[in-house]
């Protein structure tokens, strides 16, 4: 036996065999090239099917021009919403204790546990012409179903979780002394805020903001059902992706779903930018707290 | 500024951390708090700085009633156990820091500014640093920049959490003098929290020994060393040796050996006598020979002749464990070997006996 692993150069202990380790590189791959690349190529190989001209006056329609016009509106209220959100609750979840807290945790997730369908329902059921409220507000004129409002409400609601989620740890991972620190050196509440705590979360709260915003501009399910899909008005580029496909405009329909494809190779480029940037902050509480506790 | 604190109580949930205190601190002391983890002083540091809010009681700044001073406002300089330094801050940015939030009519323009902070970095042998971030400087170097930061914005009052708590004994020797020499220059009223006695004896002009939110004694390193106030604090500053053991008619019978001692302080039950004795382990001398009822029997245990004094273990004759440090030349004289059978002899006269 000891003459044989004297012959044999031994792999470690740890490691596995090299077939296993081929197979499961493999496996890896093929479902990434399966269900990732190239389904991203194809999607440009559709757009441009037709030609580089009818891409542009696909992506130029005037429909289409309302589509992303509606999406970035939706998205550049529902973002800054939740993040303000977002900075709200994880300070009173990291800073404080309350009656209600672990509640307000789980309230939070909600819209992570609800089809966003339902979501997209439950905003018709509450605000639709027929409720009480719809019809109280539909009387002095606001429309919210079917109309803009409803579309950014299912958006804030199906994104709020999002930079929460994301400051909550980093929150509680920074902990509130530099804030007493800032206080005792004479700094005022806001001064505190915009100085210290801002500054310490702040990649935490971009990573949030692009994950916000990603969610944001792709949303369908509860989108579609507040919509009414009404074109030029209420259709958002999802939705407007559905419908060109709906109508056989296949070219059209890959061009708008390219723009979506851009927007989310961007956004991993970014959260990945961001994740590294976040994560040496993060080792260094490790760090410190390790420090606290020897 | 002097420090007054009246009947301060403070309760976390059900536990009290602070019960009662009354503390004057005069100004430009140096004052320890004293105590175990959990015994109130840091909640007291925390409350005179204006960061918690005492349940009942009042501090007094300056004879003032400060309770209602908002913390902005004590004029309190306060340097955190983990120093608190802002972490995407420079060093110059973080000692910048108390005189960049004040109020754009009364700060000081920037050339002034640049100029306090590269004079406190001088006084803390940090200016070379000055643009480094925290994560880049070692324990000690950060615990400076925390004190210059502080002492930016002119306290009235220093304070300090377990100032040399998170460092290695080599600086925290070093930093400890620096501090006390510091003191001496800038005569600033400071309080400071420890749990290393050491510390509160070599550093403070008067320590106070807390435990259980309530202060054991107050006094000089000398009166607390010296003439400790109760068993607590007798306990709790430097090594001891306890014997349980009873006293019958002014003698303490430790196991079977009957010791002749006065006693000041005989506390024993009243009923059956028992009391529990502490002596430090340089008060108790070894001789090979028993002397009358001075003495009692003990084993050899273990010797560590390395350090200044030489550490003997023996086990008494009843089975306590007990620790005696003697010098060098004795330990020659006597030829002590591991399983020696000798004798141990109280120096003084005086044992600390404390009731059961």
């Amino acid at each position: 036996m000891a003459s044989q692993s004297h012959r044999e150069p031994k792999r470690p202990g740890t490691a596995d065999p090299p077939a296993v380790r081929i197979a499961l590189i493999t496996i890896a791959l093929v479902f990434l090239a399966l269900f990732l690349f190239i389904p991203v190529i194809a999607v440009f190989a559709e757009a441009l099917q037709k030609g580089i001209g009818a891409y542009f006056a696909a992506i130029t329609d005037p429909e289409a021009r309302a589509a992303i016009r509606l999406t970035l509106t939706t998205a550049a209220i529902a973002v800054p919403l939740n993040v303000t959100f977002g900075i709200a609750a994880s300070w009173a979840i990291a800073r404080f204790d309350f009656p209600g807290k672990q509640m307000l945790l789980t309230l939070i997730d909600i819209p992570f546990s609800v089809s966003p369908v339902i979501a997209g329902m439950l905003f018709v059921l509450l605000l639709g012409v027929r409720a009480p409220l719809g019809g109280w507000l539909a009387e002095h004129g606001v429309r919210v179903i079917f109309a803009e409002p409803g579309i950014v409400l299912a958006t804030i609601f199906v994104t709020f979780p999002l930079a929460a989620r994301e400051l909550i740890p980093i929150m509680q991972a920074v902990g509130s002394e530099e804030e007493e620190a800032a206080i005792v050196l004479g700094a005022g509440g806001w001064q505190m805020f915009f100085r210290v705590t801002i500054p310490n979360v702040k990649w935490g709260l971009l990573y949030g903001l692009v994950l916000c915003n990603a969610r944001a501009m792709g949303e369908f399910g509860a989108v579609s059902v507040v919509s009414g899909h009404i074109r030029g008005h209420t259709n958002t580029m999802p939705l407007y992706v559905e419908i060109l496909y709906n109508d056989y405009q296949f070219a059209a329909a890959f061009a708008v779903s390219s723009l979506l494809t851009l927007l989310a190779i961007a956004t991993l480029a970014a959260k990945h930018f961001l994740a590294r940037r976040a994560v040496p902050a993060r080792h260094e509480q490790d760090h410190l707290a390790v420090k606290v506790a020897a | 500024m002097s420090i007054e604190l009246r009947n301060i109580s403070k309760k976390f949930g059900d536990f009290v951390a602070v019960d009662n205190i009354n503390l004057h601190i005069e100004t430009g002391e140096l004052v320890a708090l004293l105590g175990l983890s959990g015994s109130g002083k840091t909640t007291l540091l925390r409350i005179i700085a204006g960061l918690e809010r005492p349940d009942a009681g009042e501090v007094l700044f300056h004879g003032e009633d400060a309770s209602d001073v908002s913390v902005r406002e004590r004029k309190v300089g306060f340097v955190f156990q983990h120093y608190a330094l802002f972490r995407h801050m420079t060093v110059f940015e973080n000692v910048a820091f108390g005189l960049r939030v004040i109020p754009r009519r009364a700060r000081p323009a920037e050339a002034e500014i640049a100029r306090r902070v590269h004079e406190l970095l001088k006084l803390v042998q940090l200016d070379f640093l000055a643009d480094r971030y925290p994560s880049q400087l070692s324990g000690g170097q950060r615990q400076r920049v925390a004190l210059a930061r502080t002492l930016a914005v002119e306290p009235k009052v220093l304070l300090l959490d377990e100032p040399f708590g998170a460092l290695d004994a080599k600086v925290r020797q070093e930093l400890r003098r620096w501090l006390r020499r510091l003191h001496d220059e800038i005569k600033i009223t400071s309080v400071f929290v420890t749990h290393d006695q050491e510390e509160a004896l070599e550093l403070a002009n008067r320590i106070v020994v807390m435990n259980q939110g309530r202060i054991e004694q107050i006094g000089s390193a000398e009166e607390v060393y010296h003439h400790p106030a109760n068993a607590f604090v007798y306990n709790f500053l430097g090594n001891v040796n306890l014997f349980h053991g009873r006293i019958e008619n002014g003698r303490v019978f430790l196991g079977d050996t009957a010791v002749e001692l006065e006693n000041t302080h005989a506390h024993a039950h009243p009923e059956t006598g028992k009391a529990i004795l502490y002596v430090r382990p340089h008060l108790l001398e070894i001789v090979l020979k028993p002397n009358g009822k001075q003495t009692f029997p003990a084993t050899v245990k273990s010797i560590n002749p390395a350090g200044p004094q030489v550490k003997v273990e023996l086990v008494a004759e009843w089975g306590d464990l007990v620790q005696v440090e003697i010098d060098h030349e004795r330990y020659q004289a006597l030829h002590l070997e591991t399983g020696a059978n000798v004798f141990l002899r109280p120096k003084e006269q005086k044992l600390f006996v404390y009731q059961i």
